[in-house]
């Protein structure tokens, strides 16, 4: 191998130019020796970094020709089967970007497939975070961005759906006006303020317009700014294993691997993006038609993010809407137009700050917890993935009815009970899921895998013959850590209880740190590869020893 | 200070960071400059243990197949430019790719390259990465992230002295009056945005029906006294969607605005006067004509409008969320998530039997909202 000893000199010279300027030479090396540590759970962040790049892109482009106009004219242009339709600006501008503007149709459906994907892709990978504990100190504050991001992006996305004017985006802007109407007494103001006048009106696109292409990106890009600096200060979580420890973190090197393996990932996302849009049509405007507030197509379904907003308006019930005197207060369209979704992303940005109060757990984590190392939080995550997912269906109740030959009524009460029980059940499953993962990573730890060969013992017992696991499971199932909780029995010098533990909230708290460590399984005291007393293949609780239950039982 | 010194080589890069208010990461870029990486005499940029080098074998195999993938893209990339030209405007300036057919063919190919030449690129770099590239293990240190409480403590009593010396905490007075005149400001923009729109005041509660307004099919072309609905259009199990007739002037060469069309629009249903129901009041009675019932079509959920009707039955359903109006008893709701009954258009017949309006409905239309219903 040879090695390039110094830098070309046109290199060399851009170099020193930027360093005489700015000092970086220094920090420029510790930065591009940055390490990622490998996961593919990593490439959920990229895949939403890179969509955001793409619709910034393709969204720039679109304004070339897009006019954000309310006005009323009569269709003359390419497209044929619109030919004399009266229709707004706006759409007989998209139609032009579709049929007149080669690749503009192309560009739509990249802008529209990358918009589905890009929050898609944000989802799942506050779901990475949230199941491994990745937001726990010193990394809330870049949970909360991320939350942000995502209503944000979500907000984008329904006015970016609105903006082309066809019949179902106008439904959409229909239903955001009339939850703004249901706003006890602001409500007909801000509407009023909002569409300029009543409904349609003349203003909403140019505005909606305005908030999609400037406010908004800009925030979204500050946002993801933040978001990038802060992971690049705090650097990333990594997944327990060898050499993996709070303090060091093991991976890939920004220069040259990461650089390259994430140049390709990009790529890669743009092209799954591209061949998307080039064979799959989305959002076909010019089948739906010009907005008209008089008529409606059945079987409309908004775009995937705005799905669970949709389903908790379908199913939740008007029995608790207030009429007082000629006064009304439709909590039938307050509830689910605004408290679900403030439940949702007000839980989420909670749970950091109640999970360390539950625990009173302050330290630093860089390694990731595994997810069935905290029972109770990934139970309540799977709670919350029940929740979102059953009002998501509920959004196709109409089509979930038709394809099943359900009555539509029946759909309904189906989800009106199982969003209910449904999260319940859900905790509950996880949670003894986790548990029994628990017990089976602490057979493993103490005697080896089962290695799947059978052996008779001179008794004529068969057994399992089990075998030693490789350093680097061992390193796994051994990052498990006592869930930490504050100390129930913690007295002060005085022999008196703690100030914590008294009070209601002390109370609460204790009850909680209670219910969120009750059943957990201690590692403590268990040594790889030494488990001989315990019986081959024997499963469950049989497993824990006296010691064990009787920890189970005080804790 | 000492921690002055120390940042002292970093400022540059560390700028952003301390922008978001974190400590500096002074451990970790001592940590970096102890690492014997400097040392001339290595030859990658990492020390040996944390890079595995893969064999030159696999390196030469890995150069052929990432140049087969770039070269692959590249050929996509031409295919994307010739597809753009493959479909130029005719002689007239009108577009080819305006037939849907065409276009549709225009968008696969210009996507089907474009991913393709993306595609290459994505794979070429990975095979880069996998097969010449070394694997690389290399560990780096996380950031003691809280200073050192000297540190702390120092900043804190340095930024003290400061706030202290400029007077802000000293001097109430000057305080306050500065705070006092952050506070106009602060509302200036949300005052300015109050010519957003007009106020409210009653014109959520009046639309354009007015005794004697004539009605035409809703969609249909509206020209003249031809397209007004006559009682006898209907019959029993018939559903019409209808707007209110109005000349059309220059303003509005189509007839009416959406605006008003969103606020006028209506269901008119047929049945036996014997199928009304008879929680239906007196009033409501007087609002139909032999069995005809004009609702507003507008859903009083938010707004959708309700298209559905089921004859039988006589249901009017939204289909936006379901709710289901009981269209022989005044539109009560049956099911679903509105609030009140459809409003109801009060109708008659002029001397021809054409239907018209006689007055406007008995209710806001649209979303229910807070007094929707006051002064009923
Ligand atoms: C950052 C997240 C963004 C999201 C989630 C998003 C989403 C969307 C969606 C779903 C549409 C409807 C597309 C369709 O007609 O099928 C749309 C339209 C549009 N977007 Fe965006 N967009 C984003 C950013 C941008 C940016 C930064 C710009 C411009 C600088 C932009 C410009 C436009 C324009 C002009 C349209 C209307 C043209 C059309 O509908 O074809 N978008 N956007
Ligand atoms: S708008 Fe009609 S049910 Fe929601």
């Amino acid at each position: 191998m040879t090695r390039t000893t110094q830098a070309p000199k046109a290199l060399r010279n851009a170099g020193n130019y930027i360093d005489d300027r700015f000092h970086l030479a220094k920090t420029g090396k510790k930065q591009l020796g940055k390490v990622f540590p490998n996961h593919w759970s990593f490439m959920l962040g990229e895949i939403a970094l890179y969509s955001f790049i793409i619709l910034l892109v393709t969204g720039v482009f679109l304004t070339l020709w897009f006019k954000p106009s309310m006005a009323e004219i009569v269709y003359d242009g390419a497209y044929e089967p619109m030919q004399g339709v009266t229709m707004s600006e706006a759409y007989a501008s998209t139609l032009y970007i579709n049929f007149e503007v080669r690749g503009g149709m192309l560009i739509r459906q990249i802008h529209h497939w990358a918009a589905l994907i890009f929050l898609a892709a944000m989802l799942i990978h506050m779901l990475r975070v949230f199941f491994t504990g990745a937001f726990r100190k010193p990394r809330e504050i870049n949970w909360l961005i991320g939350i942000a991001l995502f209503a944000l992006a979500m907000v984008e996305g329904l006015f970016g759906y609105s903006l082309p004017d066809d019949l179902p985006s106008g439904m959409g802007v229909r239903i955001l006006q009339g939850v703004m109407m249901a706003l006890p007494i602001v409500g007909p103001y801000a509407s009023m303020f909002l569409f300029g006048g009543a409904f349609p009106g003349e203003d909403i696109i140019p505005r909606l317009y305005m908030l999609h292409i400037l406010l908004i990106p800009g925030i979204l890009l500050a946002l993801v700014g933040a978001h990038i600096l802060i992971l690049w200060h705090q650097k990333h979580t990594q997944y327990p294993g060898k050499g993996h420890t709070e303090k060091r973190v093991v991976g890939t090197p920004m220069l040259p691997a990461f650089a390259v393996k994430g140049g390709a990932f990009f790529f890669f996302v743009f092209a799954v993006i591209t061949a998307l849009s080039g064979f799959v049509q989305i959002n076909p405007i010019h089948l739906f038609g010009p907005f008209t507030p008089t008529s409606i197509t059945s079987g409309l379904q908004p775009d995937w993010y705005m799905g669970f907003m949709e389903g908790s308006l379908r199913i939740f019930p008007n029995w608790f809407d207030i009429d007082v005197a000629g006064y009304s207060i439709p909590t039938a369209v307050l509830v689910p137009g605004l408290v679900v979704p403030g439940l949702v992303f007000g839980a989420m940005a909670l749970w950091p700050f109640v999970e360390a109060w539950i625990s009173g757990d302050r330290r630093h984590h860089n390694v990731a917890d595994r997810p069935r190392n905290a029972p109770v939080r990934t139970g309540m995550g799977v709670a919350g993935i029940t929740f979102y997912g059953l009002l998501w269906m509920a959004g196709s109740n109409d089509i979930l009815s038709e394809t099943f030959s359900i009555s539509l009524y029946a759909t309904t009460w189906f989800f009106r009970i199982t969003v209910i029980v449904g999260p319940i059940i859900g905790f509950i499953i996880a949670k003894r899921a986790c548990l029994g993962l628990q017990r089976r990573d602490r057979e493993q730890l103490e005697h080896g895998y089962e290695s799947g060969t059978i052996q008779q013992l001179p008794s004529g017992e068969f057994i399992e013959v089990h075998k030693e696991s490789s350093e680097d499971v061992v390193h796994v199932l051994e990052s498990k850590e006592p869930v930490s909780r504050i100390d129930v029995r913690a007295l002060d010098e005085n022999g008196v209880e703690a100030p914590s533990s008294r009070g209601l909230m002390g109370r609460l708290r204790l009850r909680l740190a209670e219910w969120y460590t009750r059943d957990n399984v201690s590692f403590e005291g268990v040594e790889p590869h030494t488990g001989h007393h315990l019986r081959h293949g024997a499963h469950g609780e049989d497993n824990l020893s006296p010691q064990d239950r009787e920890e189970a039982a005080t804790t | 200070m000492t921690d002055t010194n120390r940042n002292h080589d970093n400022d540059g890069a560390e700028g952003p960071d301390r922008v978001i208010g974190t400590p500096s990461s002074a451990a970790g870029s001592r940590v970096i400059a102890d690492n014997p990486q400097g040392d001339a005499s290595q030859e990658g940029a990492y020390s040996p243990e944390e890079t595995h080098t893969r064999p030159e074998e696999l390196q030469r195999k890995g150069e052929r197949t990432a140049a087969m993938w770039f070269t692959l893209a590249f050929l996509g990339g031409v295919g994307f430019l010739v597809s753009y030209f493959l479909f130029p405007p005719d002689a007239e300036g009108h577009p080819s790719i305006a037939s849907p057919l065409i276009g549709q063919w225009s968008n696969m190919l210009m996507g089907g390259t474009l991913a393709l030449s993306l595609f290459g690129i994505a794979a070429g770099m990975t095979v880069w990465a996998r097969q010449i590239m070394p694997h690389y293990e290399v560990a780096n240190d996380y950031d003691e992230l809280p200073s050192p409480p000297e540190e702390k403590s120092s900043f804190s009593d340095f930024f003290m002295r400061g706030a202290d010396e400029s007077g802000f905490t000293k001097r109430p007075l000057m305080r306050r009056t500065l705070l006092l005149a952050m506070a106009p400001l602060g509302l200036a923009p949300i005052v300015l945005l109050r010519d957003t729109g007009p106020l409210p005041r009653d014109t959520l509660r009046h639309t354009l029906w007015e005794p004697g307004m004539h009605m035409v099919v809703e969609g249909a072309a509206r020209h003249g006294e031809e397209g007004w609905i006559h009682e006898d259009d209907l019959t029993p199990g018939g559903m019409i969607s209808a707007l209110p007739y109005v000349e059309p002037d220059a303003e509005h060469p189509h007839g009416l605005s959406l605006n008003d069309q969103a606020q006028t629009v209506i269901l008119l249903i047929k049945m036996h006067e014997r199928e009304f129901s008879e929680e239906m009041t007196r009033e409501q009675r007087n609002w139909t004509h032999n069995g005809i019932v004009a609702y507003s079509k507008i859903c009083t959920h938010v707004g959708c409008p309700a298209a559905l009707y089921e004859s039988e039955s006589h249901r009017i359903l939204c289909p936006c969320h379901q709710s289901t109006f009981d269209a022989t008893n005044g539109a009560k709701v049956v099911f679903g998530p509105a609030n009140r009954p459809l409003p109801m258009l009060p109708i008659t017949v002029d001397e021809e039997g054409y239907l018209v309006a006689d007055g406007d409905f008995s209710e806001p239309v649209g979303p229910t909202f807070w007094d929707a219903q006051r002064g009923k």
